[in-house]
This record gives C-alpha cells, sequence and structure tokens, in this order.
C-alpha cells in the first residue's frame, strides 16, 4: 500500500492499526479496519471504481464525504455503495461497479 | 498591469509597503541576536504575532485587521512570532552574527526532511530560486507544535532575497 | 421512532459547537455526521488558524477540532448529548417534522425532534473542461480527506485549479505529504486566498499561473496530463495552450452549501453569489423561516470554521432557548459575545463580500 509514512505535522500511527484483507474484482488485498473502503482501494493503487451506465466512462474519487455518487461499488453484492464513506471490513467482496449496478434477488 | 503588480498578485512582495517594511537599518546593523522581519501587506483578521510577542515588540491591534506594527526598540528576535505565524510570515536577520559580509536568518520550517546543526541547506528566495547554500547553524522548535526555526548563515547581501530553506541532499 | 430535543443535522465545527451550546444550557441534543469521524472539514486542517484567541488563532484545525471533541465528550458523558457517526440524514417530512437517516448503507431511522440545527457544510464544486470526470480529477477536500486522514499519498504530480485558500492552503499541504505541485492555476488576475498563503508556496518554488485556466485533462481512464490555456479580462484565450504532465488535477474552485434539508422543510431560500448558492433567508439568530429550524456554518453561506463555531454557538443556544433552557440574562450575555466575535472577524476587507451576502438573507426577526 502506499501510505504517507514520515509527514512533519501528523502522525498516522499504521502500525497501530488493524490490518485486514479484502477482495477486489477477486484480487486480494490488504486495508485497515474502519477505514473507507475507498481509500484502501486508493492506497492500493486503484483508481477506477465503476463505469457509466450510458457512456462507459470510468469514475472514481472525487468529494470523499459521501455527496457526490462518483465512487458507487458493488460491495459483497450490494451496488451503489458509497465507498468513500464506507468501513472496510475483513472478507469484503469489492466489486468494480459497471452500470447500474443489480440487486441479488432471493428466491 | 505592471509586471510588480502580477509579481504582488502572486505572493511576490516585490517592494516595501505597511505591513512589510525592514527595520531601522542603524539599529538593525548593531542589534545582537537580529530583528524581525514581517511580511504580511494584506488587511486579514489575524493578531497571533501580537499575542506572542513576549516583550510587547509587536504592537497590539486596534483593529484586528490591521497590517503588523513593530516597536523594535523592543525586539529581542526571539523568534516567537517566527514560530507562531499562521501564514509563517516572520522571520529574523541578526546582522551583527559572523563575519562581516555574513548574517544569520531565522526561518519557519514545516516541511520534511528536518535539517540539523551543520547542515548544507539551499537558500531560496522569494519564487522559489535557490540563491545560496547556506549551513544550519541550529534548529529550534519555540512552540513544541512542529513548526521548526532554522537558523542559517547567508550573505549579508541577500538577507532581503532569501525567505526559505531547503534540504539538499 | 426516535425523539430528541434538538437535533443538529452535521458534526462539523458548526455542528459540534452547536450541540455544545446547546447542551451547556441543559438540552438534550442528537448530532448526526454522515462521514465516519466527527469534525467535518476541521480535522483535515494542519495548517494554523487565523483570527484572534478566542477562535484559536495560531492553533493547528486538528487541534481544534481536539478541543471540540473534548468539550463535547463531557457532555456525552452526563448523557445530554448522542453522536451517530456513518449517518447521512436523508429526508425531512414537513407533514410531521420527521427526519430520516441512514447508518452506513442498510439501517433506517426515523427521529422526530423538536427543533433542529441545519449544519450540513458544503460540497466541492465543478467547472466544465473535457474529461473532468476522469479518476484523479478531484476536489480539493478530498485530497485532504486522503491524505491528512488517512495517510494515503493522493498522487504524485498536482495540478491545483484555484488560488483561493483552499488551493494555496492544500497545495502546501500535499508539499508536506511529499507530494509534487506543477503548478497553480487561477482564473482570475491575482491570487483570491490570503497574500501570506500564497508567499509561503512561491518560495518553495511553486508557480501560480494567473488568467490560466484548465481547458482539458488527459488520459483514456485516469488523469495523464492536462491542457492549460492562459486567458484574458474577459476570459478569452490568449496564445497557445500548454500540455503539463500530472496525475492528480485538483479542483480547488469553490464550494456551494448543501441545502436540500432545508429546502424540503419549505425554508425561504434565496441565491445568493457572495454566499455561494442558495441559501436560507435567517434571522439575527439563525433561525429559518421554519420555526424549529436553524442553520450555522457553510450551509448558511461559505464562510470560514472560525465563523462556522461561532454561528453554531450562536444556533444552539437560540434552539435552546425556544425549549426554555437557559434564562433569559444567561441567553441576552453569551448572545451579546457571539455577535461581537462574528463582527469582528467579518470587519476586515476579506469580511466585505459576507457582510454583503449577508445583507442579502438576513432579517431582524420573523414577526410571528
Amino acid at each position: 500500500m502506499k501510505l504517507i509514512e514520515n509527514h512533519p505535522i501528523l502522525d498516522f500511527h499504521h502500525e497501530k492499526k488493524t490490518k485486514v484483507k479484502f477482495s477486489f474484482d477477486g484480487k486480494e488485498l490488504e486495508g485497515f479496519a474502519g477505514e473507507p473502503i475507498a481509500a484502501a482501494l486508493h492506497a492500493n493503487g486503484v483508481r477506477i471504481y465503476r463505469i457509466t451506465p450510458e457512456m462507459k466512462r470510468p469514475r472514481g474519487f472525487f468529494c470523499a464525504i459521501g455527496k457526490c455518487s462518483s465512487c458507487f461499488m458493488t460491495v459483497d453484492g450490494v451496488p451503489n455503495v458509497r465507498t468513500c464513506v464506507t468501513p472496510l471490513e475483513e472478507g469484503m467482496q469489492v466489486e468494480t461497479q459497471t452500470g447500474k449496478g443489480v440487486v441479488a434477488v432471493k428466491g | 498591469m505592471t509586471d510588480k503588480e502580477k509579481l504582488y498578485n502572486s505572493g511576490i512582495l516585490t517592494e516595501e509597503r505597511p505591513g512589510a517594511v525592514r527595520p531601522p537599518q542603524e539599529l538593525w546593523e548593531t542589534k545582537k541576536n537580529g530583528l524581525v522581519l514581517i511580511e504580511c501587506p494584506q488587511r486579514i483578521p489575524c493578531n497571533p504575532c501580537h499575542t506572542s510577542c513576549p516583550t510587547g515588540a509587536v504592537l497590539p491591534f486596534d483593529d484586528i485587521n490591521d497590517t503588523p506594527r513593530i516597536d523594535y526598540s523592543k525586539c529581542t528576535g526571539c523568534a516567537l512570532c517566527v514560530a507562531k505565524c499562521p501564514g509563517l510570515a516572520c522571520l529574523v536577520v541578526d546582522l551583527t552574527w559572523g563575519e562581516a559580509d555574513q548574517a544569520l536568518m531565522k526561518l519557519p520550517y514545516e516541511m520534511l526532511p528536518l535539517p540539523a546543526k551543520g547542515d548544507e541547506v539551499a537558500c531560496l528566495n522569494r519564487e522559489g530560486k535557490e540563491v545560496h547554500r547556506g549551513t544550519v547553524i541550529s534548529v529550534t522548535e519555540p512552540w513544541k507544535d512542529k513548526t521548526y526555526v532554522v537558523h542559517v548563515s547567508v550573505p549579508k547581501a541577500l538577507v532581503m532575497d532569501i525567505r526559505a530553506v531547503k534540504v539538499v541532499d | 421512532m426516535k425523539t430528541t430535543e434538538i437535533l443538529v443535522v452535521g458534526g462539523g465545527p458548526a455542528g459540534l459547537s452547536a450541540a455544545i451550546e446547546a447542551a451547556s444550557l441543559g438540552a438534550e441534543v442528537t448530532v448526526l455526521d454522515s462521514d465516519l469521524k466527527l469534525g467535518g472539514q476541521l480535522i483535515k486542517q494542519t495548517h494554523k488558524f487565523f483570527g484572534s484567541k478566542e477562535e484559536h488563532a495560531g492553533t493547528r484545525g486538528l487541534t481544534i477540532a481536539d478541543i471540540l471533541f473534548e468539550e463535547l465528550e463531557k457532555h456525552k458523558e452526563s448523557g445530554k448529548v448522542k453522536v451517530f457517526s456513518n449517518a447521512t440524514a436523508t429526508g425531512y417530512y414537513k407533514e410531521d417534522g420527521m427526519v430520516t437517516y441512514v447508518v452506513g448503507e442498510d439501517e433506517y431511522v426515523r427521529i422526530k425532534p423538536k427543533k433542529i440545527v441545519m449544519a450540513t457544510g458544503a460540497q466541492e464544486r465543478l467547472i466544465p473542461f473535457p474529461n473532468n470526470d476522469l479518476p484523479g480529477v478531484y476536489g480539493a477536500g478530498a485530497v485532504q480527506t486522503l491524505m491528512n486522514v488517512y495517510g494515503v499519498a493522493p498522487g504524485d504530480k498536482v495540478l491545483m485549479v484555484g488560488a483561493g485558500n483552499i488551493g494555496l492552503i492544500v497545495s502546501y499541504q500535499l508539499m508536506q505529504a511529499g507530494v509534487e505541485i506543477v503548478g497553480i492555476l487561477e482564473a482570475l488576475p491575482k491570487i483570491g486566498g490570503y497574500w501570506v498563503h500564497a508567499a509561503k508556496v512561491r518560495r518553495l518554488g511553486v508557480p501560480i499561473y494567473l488568467q490560466h485556466t484548465i481547458k482539458e485533462a488527459l488520459g483514456d481512464n485516469i488523469v495523464e496530463g492536462a491542457i492549460i490555456q492562459e486567458i484574458d479580462n474577459k476570459f478569452q484565450p490568449v496564445g497557445d495552450p500548454k500540455k503539463v504532465d500530472c496525475d492528480i488535477i485538483c479542483l480547488a474552485v469553490g464550494l456551494t452549501p448543501t441545502c436540500e434539508l432545508l429546502w424540503q422543510a419549505d425554508c425561504t431560500m434565496k441565491f445568493v453569489p457572495q454566499l455561494c448558492g442558495y441559501v436560507a433567508r435567517r434571522d439575527a439568530l439563525m433561525r429559518t423561516s421554519h420555526p424549529d429550524i436553524w442553520v450555522a456554518g457553510d450551509a448558511a453561506g461559505i464562510e470560514e470554521a472560525s465563523a462556522a463555531m461561532v454561528e453554531g454557538r450562536i444556533a444552539g443556544l437560540a434552539a435552546a432557548a425556544s425549549l426554555n433552557h437557559g434564562t433569559p440574562e444567561e441567553h441576552k450575555k453569551r448572545s451579546g459575545i457571539y455577535h461581537k466575535r462574528l463582527e469582528d472577524l467579518r470587519a476586515g476587507e476579506v469580511g466585505e463580500k459576507i457582510r454583503a451576502g449577508l445583507c442579502e438573507v438576513c432579517c431582524e426577526c420573523w414577526g410571528e
């Protein structure tokens, strides 16, 4: 993960955080529990979070505070998850959302 | 727009103006430990330079939006304001320091890596151009809040040009 | 269904100040914040604040946030204040005054407050240019979140668009995080932010290109560069466009107040350019045209954290007073102090724009 280890003002204490494994489009990645999924993806060099329905354009981070919808991804089968404000958990399955996303229908 | 105006409009001081003046020359040349220069020419609501000054050299503000005024007779070159100013607009220049053609500048610093005593650093002018390589004489952290003051030796002739230091490999 | 005396929507400097103020008078308060951490934009500010001692001048933004958290903690311990983070308010129903919110992505909650303080802050604006939706085009606040809250490097080379205070400050913060700034673009003939903020980055070698704009972002799937263009006083192109290398284009082109809930509540709104968008009309105590709703902070008009904190105090005070918490003497005394502080903050040249904007939306009282 590309993290800022040394900063003139801030102490991130990355070593004190809980590292968890999660999958992104089938690939295993690492991130910190409780921090936004989008931050973990960014630290792993992933910038593209979804492809838009009509014009098939790539989208990623934009506002980082859950107000713009740019960062929607499908997480554990649920589409349109605001990954910039959704905390990462161990074992989460995160997928690039293509188009509008489909909710799995039971039964 | 003149070239001077263009420069000022992007944050470069081209001449003295209220809030950005040099100390009186005679006093400056003889004051041990140096005098403060504050380069804060814009009227903004701010006064930590005054509230942090232990001797009252930075005068009280009638209106918090006023540009700073200094009573140089009271300035001791302590650099407390240098480390307190939110705009990093204060610096201290000691013209009595070192050889006849040298001076000591005390500049605020908030980057990594932190220079150490004896290090050679690039001295940059207001546009970030390197104009000198100086030696770090000491580094202090007056408020213990991660704003450091780097004391660097410079040529006297460049004290009105040098405004920042950068660590070089 | 939950109930509460005062619901504060937004846990940034305005919201926290409102909650603390109301609780200090004895009100029971619930705070909702859509982010994972409270503190709004304050926790991302590594630079020292301006203003006077009362507004913690010379103290870093994130330290000011800690001061607010500490005060809030006391009221949380006493049970007066409940805080829900990761909780996004989704609607205000005027039929019955119900507010709905979602915790995370699946828990849906209805809460009926007696009074509400809307401290919902602002959102980043976007300027139109080809490929402005490419991953790598980020709001300045987003870049701050990545690097200052989560310690993730946003990229290697940033082109900053906008030389207002946010563009200048975030450029400096990016340098502190070890990121190169290829340049700061400003469409106008002079920077919009404080001169000292510009001087700080100029002396470290960052170029500020006045009367320049971004023409296009380059890249197939992510930002790989940009085309910049010099413009004249009428915003028309001058000379040939230039290509710059960058992997992040940071937009610091302004904020606009977040007001959806106020619209839903049928508050009287007005478009005020000086306050950067549609804002609610309000009286001297920050009350909107709706008798149970107050507004504070950037949601009331884009300004600064110091003003947000004082407005929050006024709104919290007024909301609590409307429920008969505290004595009239106490209300008058505190209100006097807070109004003087706001006056001082807004007295100078930099406050001119705000004062002009406020004239458009302030009324003495609601004459009901």
